[in-house]
């Protein structure tokens, strides 16, 4: 049976179970002539439970792990037919067979095909024991729920633990995502620096992640120094901070302050759409209009402006983050308790006075907490730098070159033809960490400052 | 004062100086503001002016007589086989060229035939097969010509420089202008763009396999992701003691909000294809990376939703006996339903934006045919996107633009839809 049919299987059960489930606790209060301890439809409910979750949750770990327990066998068994193969090897032969047994790909070697015959009888058989093993448990705690059912018994509270267990699993998944990013990356990493040293990685200063394919290969030994990507990276992020750092306060600070309310209404969601337009569109327009449009200006002033300067980037990236510093800058303002205004408006101080001297001081850490958040944004924005930064990594500061950043480097070594295992690829998952501890600590750093601000006035 | 002011006088003068810095703030404020409006301006009405003119592609007439032995069998009946066999290509040059029969030399037949599109061929075997009483006689057919052509008539193509710099050449541009002299070459509405997907050839290419494709993610992006905010937040408001796991729980959902989208595909990749080898480029795996990613934004919004039911319904309900999960479920949730409903909504605009995580899991792939289920490889209306401004085409730029055009409408689209929900929703307590 397939999945979908499985399924079907296991709803149509369930279904029945709160019937059945009904029908039996209907029955029982009539025979003994007693109400029974919860509504009637709770018992039906507790019934479908016992039938739907366990056969259920049996059926969604069985699909995503019997593939991974096939591989784990079948490449520990060709690892004795070849015992002189090294783990890549065995994980591509895997890969050949399966091609073949699944019909992509056609091959001639005898041994191979006996082995795809194999691997097809195995996935049969996983398949057919799946069917059997799961109707199994369908019917045997179908059984078990059904018979629970009793006069006395409190179905009511027993499926309210269920969902109260469920909702907080639910609430749990947050953590479980955490969890799985900091482990998948990890576990790459790691990969990564067994054959590659962490502090050359840290600290070196030459990027070129291209490996030699034959050994005799000049100057391409894959050299991992992570310097200039990230200097790539802080001078782009720096270049937005600067375009938006000052658009965004200054037009909180009207927002919050000068501003008549029917204006506001129509400013606010007027600058909330530059935050709505998704970055591929940024990335369009820094490539293909700004990126061009700088070179020209360049020329015409003599001076040499990449394609895929820093500057175009960068400044395009500005525009993306106005609207977040802008937003939260307002919140940020108007969390300012009034008595702190009025006290400066009633000594005599000006409007502009009161807020320099007075809101901004106050608000300061809430804007500082905005200000890391946007450049925690701004580091980690991707499609951008993808379509108009550069690929080569440049320690430079210059602005009008090209240089190239974190979040593109991760893009350019997952998107190529390259075998998994490689130091390259595994290089993008080094990147990948160092990006989420980088945004990480900048994202709290960013609360514990605001919350100062709460904690002042509260 | 010793230089003869009194203080009032030094105040009258100072104040001036001051409101004149208060001025200078405002305005500082405005023109940012400004500034801010005009990037959007520029933004959008640069791609809107580059996007517009995709909605019309450049076709050209031909006249052909298609013999019925390329369509027909022995028998007389249309046959795929026959068809097959036919080269439709040939054909479509041919017919075209017969417009131009002083053009003899081999060189310049071929840059003649260059005009019309290459899957001209193709377009008439797709119209014999949908009409077969065209052939058999002589039949004025509309094929598209090239992107080239395309361009040029669109006032794209910069015609001013020298021949070797051009993607036309003189004697091209000289067809051409014969052809707009005879009147047979005209511009019509885009449909193919509309109904395929993508193509090698700038003509041929569409957005309806991306379109689908984002459709497909977005449906498992909503099933799995709103269910579990749904359940978080009904959990984090009602059922989690305050304390440091439920403090744990919430600076975890906060924090996840703001990892870099990127980092989500990167997960997706070590996880789903590499361990649990689900397929590649495929839907299924797309939607399942972004609902990971708006998983936050919904809960957060959820709970908003729910705390802005008043605690009265919540202490009614309990007071008659309701238990707390029937508190939750049955009374507060159908009120706060509008508010998550309209979180959702925004979150599925932002994970429809969203092209990083998918281009991680291998959906920036080439495809010409239209995905039809959630395994299929496929891309999304995104990632179609930076495919497109990728190519070297000018034609493609175009395109991408009007993508864009139609990416962006579906966004105003739902963030609208949010607004009105909110606004015909929204009770005051």
């Amino acid at each position: 049976m397939s999945i979908f049919e499985i399924t079907i299987v296991i709803l149509i059960i369930s279904a029945s179970a709160y019937f059945f489930g009904v029908r039996k606790i209907v029955s029982l209060s009539a025979k003994y002539k007693k109400k029974p301890d919860s509504l009637m439809k709770y018992y039906g409910k507790n019934a479908v439970i016992w039938a739907f979750v366990p056969a259920f949750s049996m059926l969604v770990a069985y699909s995503f792990l019997a593939p991974v327990y096939i591989e784990t066998v079948f490449i520990d068994k060709l690892s004795k037919i070849f015992p002189e193969y090294q783990q890549s090897q065995l994980n591509l032969v895997y890969a050949q067979v399966q091609n073949i047994a699944s019909g992509f790909l056609e091959s001639s070697d005898v041994q191979l095909l006996a082995l795809s015959e194999q691997l097809t009888s195995w996935n049969e058989k996983a398949q057919s024991t799946r069917s059997w093993v799961i109707l199994l448990v369908l019917i045997g705690t179908s059984a078990l729920g059904y018979n629970k059912i009793k006069l006395r018994f409190p179905a009511r509270v027993k499926v309210e633990q269920f969902f109260e267990r469920l909702f907080l699993g639910a609430a749990v998944t947050a953590i479980l995502i955490t969890i799985a990013i900091v482990v998948s990356l990890m576990f790459e990493a790691l990969r990564f620096f067994e054959v590659y040293n962490f502090f050359d990685f840290l600290f070196g200063t030459h990027w070129s992640p291209n490996i030699a394919i034959r050994d005799d290969q000049v100057g391409s030994s894959g050299s991992f120094g992570m310097i200039p990507v990230l200097a790539g990276t802080v001078l782009i992020a720096f270049i937005a901070m600067l375009v938006a750092l000052p658009i965004g306060v200054f037009s909180a600070i009207y927002m919050a302050e000068f501003a008549p309310r029917g204006l506001r209404d129509i400013i606010k969601p007027t600058l909330e759409i530059l935050a709505g337009i998704p970055t591929v569109v940024y990335g369009f327009f820094a490539a293909l209009m700004v990126a061009p449009f700088f070179r020209s200006i360049g020329l015409s002033l003599g001076l040499d402006v990449s394609s895929e300067s820093a500057l175009a980037a960068g400044a395009v990236m500005g525009i993306m983050i106005i609207p977040f510093i802008s937003s939260l800058s307002d919140d940020v303002i108007n969390a300012v308790p009034q008595s702190l205004k009025d006290g400066s408006i009633g000594l005599g101080a000006t409007k502009a006075e009161t807020i320099i001297k007075v809101i901004l001081p106050a608000a300061l850490p809430g804007l500082v907490g905005a200000f890391l958040l946007a450049v925690s944004r701004a580091i980690g924005e991707t499609m951008i730098v993808v379509m108009a930064a550069g690929h080569a990594a440049n320690l430079t500061a210059n602005p009008l070159e090209a240089v190239t950043t974190v979040t593109v480097q991760i893009v350019a070594l997952l998107t190529g033809d390259t075998v998994f295992d490689s130091p390259k690829t595994l290089s993008a998952f080094a990147l990948g960490i160092t990006l989420f501890v980088a945004t990480l600590m900048l994202n709290i750093a960013a609360l514990t400052v605001s919350r100062k601000l709460s904690e002042k006035y509260d | 004062m010793g230089n003869g002011k009194t203080n009032t006088e030094l105040i009258a003068k100072s104040l001036e100086k001051r409101h004149r810095r208060q001025t200078r703030l405002k305005y500082y404020g405005l023109f940012s503001i400004l500034l801010g409006i005009t990037f959007l301006i520029i933004l959008l009405g640069s791609i809107t002016l580059n996007g517009y003119t995709a909605l019309q592609q450049t076709v050209v007439q031909i006249s052909v007589n298609i013999s019925p032995d390329k369509v027909f069998d022995d028998n007389g009946n249309i046959s795929e086989e026959v068809m097959y066999n036919t080269n439709w290509d040939g054909l479509a040059k041919k017919a075209f060229r017969q417009e131009f029969p002083d053009v003899v030399d081999r060189k310049e037949k071929r840059k003649l035939s260059d005009l019309i599109s290459s899957n001209a061929g193709y377009d008439i075997k797709w119209m014999v097969s949908q009409n077969p009483s065209i052939v058999g006689k002589e039949t004025k057919l509309w094929v598209k010509t090239s992107d080239d052509v395309d361009q040029l008539l669109k006032g794209r193509l910069t015609v001013n420089v020298p021949e070797e710099q051009r993607r036309l050449s003189n004697s091209q541009l000289k067809w051409v202008k014969n052809l707009t002299d005879k009147g047979i070459i005209k511009k019509q509405f885009n449909t193919v763009f509309f109904t395929s997907a993508d193509s090698r050839e700038p003509e041929s290419s569409g957005i309806l396999g991306a379109i689908i494709g984002s459709a497909i993610a977005m449906v498992v992006t909503m099933a799995l992701a709103l269910p579990f905010a749904v359940m978080a937040a009904i959990y984090l408001e009602y059922f989690a003691k305050p304390g440091k796991w439920t403090d744990f729980i919430e600076v975890n959902i906060n924090n996840l909000a703001a990892v870099p989208s990127i980092v989500f595909g990167l997960l997706g990749l070590a996880v789903f294809l590499n361990f649990f080898e689900l397929p590649r480029s495929a839907p299924l795996v797309g939607g399942m990376v972004l609902s990971l990613m708006t998983l936050p934004t919904i809960i957060i919004a959820s709970r908003a939703a729910i705390r802005a039911v008043p605690s009265s319904i919540r202490d009614a309900a309990l007071s008659l006996g309701a238990s707390k999960m029937q508190a939750a479920v049955d009374h507060v949730l159908p009120l706060a339903s509008p508010g998550i409903l309209t979180g959702t909504i925004i979150g599925m605009a932002q994970a429809l934006g969203e092209t990083a995580p998918l281009i991680m899991i291998g959906m920036v792939v080439f495809l010409v045919d239209i995905p039809t289920g959630f395994t299929d490889a496929a891309t999304a209306l995104p990632v179609q996107i930076y495919i497109w401004s990728d190519s070297a085409e000018r034609a493609f730029y175009e395109r991408s633009s009007l993508a864009i055009m139609i990416l962006v409408l579906f966004l105003i689209t739902m963030n609208l839809l949010a607004v009105l929900l909110r606004k015909k929703f929204e009770k005051k307590w």
